[in-house]
C-alpha cells in the first residue's frame, strides 16, 4: 500500500533522503534542504543516471536542482511505489556515481556602467570600491547549480559572502539578456531581453545563453564550472 | 522548419478575443533549461477537437479564452470547437459544439459571449501550421517561443493550416456523444498532499481540503491565484528551489495558493502544500475569475486510477472518430 507522506516533519538537521509525489506523474528526490556542493554532487550523480543510457523506462523528464531532482515520469509503465523504491535505491548510490568532469566555461564580463548600473550600489553597500566588487565577483569558479525562472536563466554559486546583497525592493521590469546579477547567495545570468528581475545588475556578457535554434538551446548547463573574465 | 511545407491559408484575424495561443499537447524535455511544457491547459479538449477534424491528438489548436476571436475562413476544410462554451457562432448562427463544421474561404467564425467555462479549442483539418519549436508549436508568451512568433493572435494575423487527412469530407457533421464531451468543473478537484505539507499546519490542510476558494482575476496559463482562507505556514514559506510540477499549490508567505499550470516557472523557492492531479488540470482550466474551487484529497494509486479513466475516455473518442491509427507523438 502507497500512502500520501506523512505530515510530520523530516528530522531538521543532518540531511534525510526523502522521495514523494509530486502529484501523480512526478517524484521529488530530495537529498537535503541547504546549498552545498556536497549534496549537489549527489543531484549531479542522480540526473546523471536519469538521464543517460541505462535510465529506466518509465522516466520521461528529469529537473535537477540545488537539492533535489524532480523526475517525471510515465504511471502506464511503472508503478508508483516501485518508482520511489527504484528512485530511493538509485538515489542512495548516487554520492558514489562517478561523475563525467564539470565542463569549464569562461564568461566574458564588463562591469559597471551602462552594463552593470548597480556596481557603484553594491560597491557602497558592501564599503568596496567598485574594482574590489569586480575582483571578488570575477574570482570563485562557480557551479552551476540549476536553470529556471526564464528559458536559460542559470543560478550560480557560491557567491563571496563580502558581496552578498539583498534584492532590490522593487523587481526591475527589463533586463537584457546577458545581464549579469547577484542577489542574496547567488550570482546568475539573464538569458532573455526584456526578463523582469529583483537581482542587482553589475555587468554583462555578450555571449548568448539562449537560442532555441540551437540544441540544446541553452549555452549552460547544471554541473557546468563557470568563471567570469572582466573585460 | 517541420510543417512549413504544407502549410496554406487557413484564417484571417479579424479580432483576436482577450487571449488566443496557438497551442498543442506541450514541449516536454526542456525543463530542465528552464522551459516550462507549455500546451493547451484542457488537453482533453484540444485532443477532442483535434480527432473530430481528423487530426491526430498532438496537432496544434488555438486555445480561445474568455472572450473569442473573429476568425475568417480562408480554407475549404473542417473545424471543431470544444471546451469552454463561448458562444462558438458560423456565419452569425450558433454552431455545435464537439462537433466537425464544413467551412469554405469567405465563411467567418465567431464567439458571442461566455455561457459557461473558461477555455475553448478550436481545431482545423490539418492543424494550426506554425513552426514547431523545440519539438513543439505551443505559445511562450513570455520567452516568445512557439505560436504565432511567440506570442497572442492580433488583428491583421495570418494564420496557416497543414494538410488534412485523407477523407476529410466524409467527417463533416461528425459529433462526439455526451459521454465523450469532458467538461465542467467537477466539485471538488483531486490533489495529493505534498510535497511540503509538512511545512503547513494541521488547520492550513484542513482548510485546503474544506474551505471554498474563488479564482481571482489575476491567473493565467502561468497559474491560478485563489481567494479565500489563507494557509499558514508552521515556519515560513520559502524552501531552498526546486522543480515544480504541473498543479503544485504554492503558498508564499501571505497564505494565498497559486495553483501552477502550463507556463509555470519550471522551478521556484515557496512551499507547496500539495497538487492536483492530472486528470483534473483539465476541470480547473475551465475555472474562470471568479468560479468556485474545492479540493479533495486522494492518494497516488487513486490518482491513476482517474488518470487511467481519462485515458480510456481518450481511447473512446479515437475509437468513435476513426483516428485510433493516426501517428501520435
Amino acid at each position: 500500500m502507497t500512502m500520501a507522506p506523512a505530515a510530520e516533519a523530516p528530522k531538521e538537521t543532518g540531511d534525510e533522503l526523502r522521495v514523494v509525489p509530486a502529484g501523480d506523474e512526478a517524484i521529488l528526490v530530495e537529498f537535503g534542504r541547504r546549498i552545498s556542493r556536497d549534496l549537489f554532487r549527489r543531484v549531479r550523480g542522480l540526473a546523471d543516471e536519469l538521464s543517460g543510457p541505462a535510465r529506466p523506462a518509465w522516466v520521461r523528464e528529469v529537473v535537477p536542482a540545488y537539492g533535489s531532482v524532480l523526475v517525471y515520469y510515465d504511471p502506464d509503465r511503472v508503478a508508483f511505489a516501485a518508482a520511489t523504491e527504484q528512485l530511493r535505491s538509485l538515489a542512495e548510490e548516487a554520492a558514489a556515481r562517478e561523475l563525467p568532469p564539470a565542463r569549464p566555461v569562461e564568461v566574458p564580463v564588463r562591469y559597471g556602467g551602462v552594463d552593470g548600473p548597480d556596481l557603484e550600489w553594491v560597491a557602497r553597500r558592501t564599503g568596496l570600491s567598485p574594482a574590489e566588487v569586480v575582483e571578488l565577483h570575477s574570482r570563485p569558479v562557480y557551479v552551476v547549480y540549476m536553470l529556471g525562472f526564464l528559458p536559460g536563466f542559470c543560478y550560480l554559486g557560491d557567491l563571496p559572502p563580502e558581496i552578498a546583497v539583498e534584492r532590490l525592493p522593487t523587481p526591475r521590469l527589463a533586463l537584457p539578456a546577458g545581464a549579469v546579477a547577484i542577489g542574496g547567495q547567488q550570482t546568475g545570468i539573464y538569458s532573455l531581453d526584456n526578463s523582469p528581475g529583483g537581482w542587482r545588475w553589475i555587468g554583462r556578457t555578450r555571449l548568448r545563453l539562449w537560442d532555441p535554434r540551437r540544441d540544446p538551446p541553452a549555452l549552460l548547463a547544471a554541473g557546468d564550472e563557470v568563471r567570469f573574465i572582466p573585460e | 522548419m517541420e510543417g512549413a511545407d504544407e502549410a496554406r491559408p487557413g484564417f484571417l484575424v479579424v479580432a483576436p478575443g482577450l487571449w488566443t495561443t496557438v497551442q498543442d499537447l506541450g514541449r516536454p524535455g526542456y525543463q530542465q533549461y528552464g522551459v516550462p511544457p507549455s500546451g493547451a491547459l484542457d488537453a482533453y479538449a484540444l485532443e477532442a477537437a483535434n480527432r473530430l477534424v481528423g487530426n491526430p491528438p498532438q496537432a496544434a489548436g488555438l486555445e480561445v479564452t474568455l472572450r473569442g476571436p473573429v476568425l475568417r475562413v480562408e480554407f475549404d476544410g473542417l473545424v471543431a470547437c470544444t471546451g469552454a462554451d463561448l458562444g462558438f457562432t458560423i456565419d452569425g448562427r450558433p454552431a455545435m459544439m464537439w462537433q466537425a463544421h464544413r467551412v469554405r474561404p469567405g465563411q467567418v467564425l465567431a464567439f458571442s459571449g461566455r455561457k459557461a467555462g473558461c477555455r475553448a479549442y478550436l481545431a482545423a483539418s490539418g492543424g494550426i501550421a506554425v513552426p514547431c519549436v523545440m519539438g513543439s508549436r505551443s505559445t511562450y508568451v513570455r520567452a516568445k517561443l512557439g505560436g504565432l512568433n511567440g506570442r497572442a493572435l492580433a488583428n491583421g494575423d495570418r494564420v496557416s493550416v497543414g494538410s488534412p487527412s485523407p477523407g476529410w469530407r466524409e467527417r463533416a457533421g461528425l459529433a462526439l456523444p455526451y459521454q465523450l464531451r469532458r467538461f465542467g468543473l467537477p466539485q471538488p478537484v483531486r490533489a495529493i498532499l505534498g510535497p511540503q505539507d509538512w511545512m503547513f499546519t494541521s488547520l492550513a490542510i484542513r482548510r485546503l481540503f474544506g474551505a471554498a476558494y474563488r479564482v481571482s482575476p489575476r491567473s493565467d496559463r502561468m497559474g491560478y491565484r485563489l481567494e479565500g482562507p489563507r494557509l499558514a505556514h508552521r515556519d515560513g514559506a520559502d524552501i531552498v528551489s526546486e522543480g515544480i510540477a504541473p498543479g503544485s499549490i504554492q503558498v508564499p508567505a501571505d497564505g494565498r495558493p497559486i495553483v501552477l499550470l502550463a507556463d509555470r516557472q519550471t522551478t521556484g523557492g515557496y512551499a507547496k502544500i500539495a497538487t492536483v492531479i492530472s486528470a483534473d488540470l483539465d476541470f480547473l482550466a475551465q475555472a474562470a475569475p471568479g468560479d468556485r474551487v474545492t479540493f479533495r484529497k486522494i492518494d497516488v494509486p487513486g490518482a491513476h486510477r482517474v488518470r487511467r479513466e481519462r485515458q480510456e475516455l481518450l481511447e473512446e473518442v479515437a475509437r468513435f472518430t476513426g483516428t485510433a491509427g493516426l501517428p501520435s507523438a
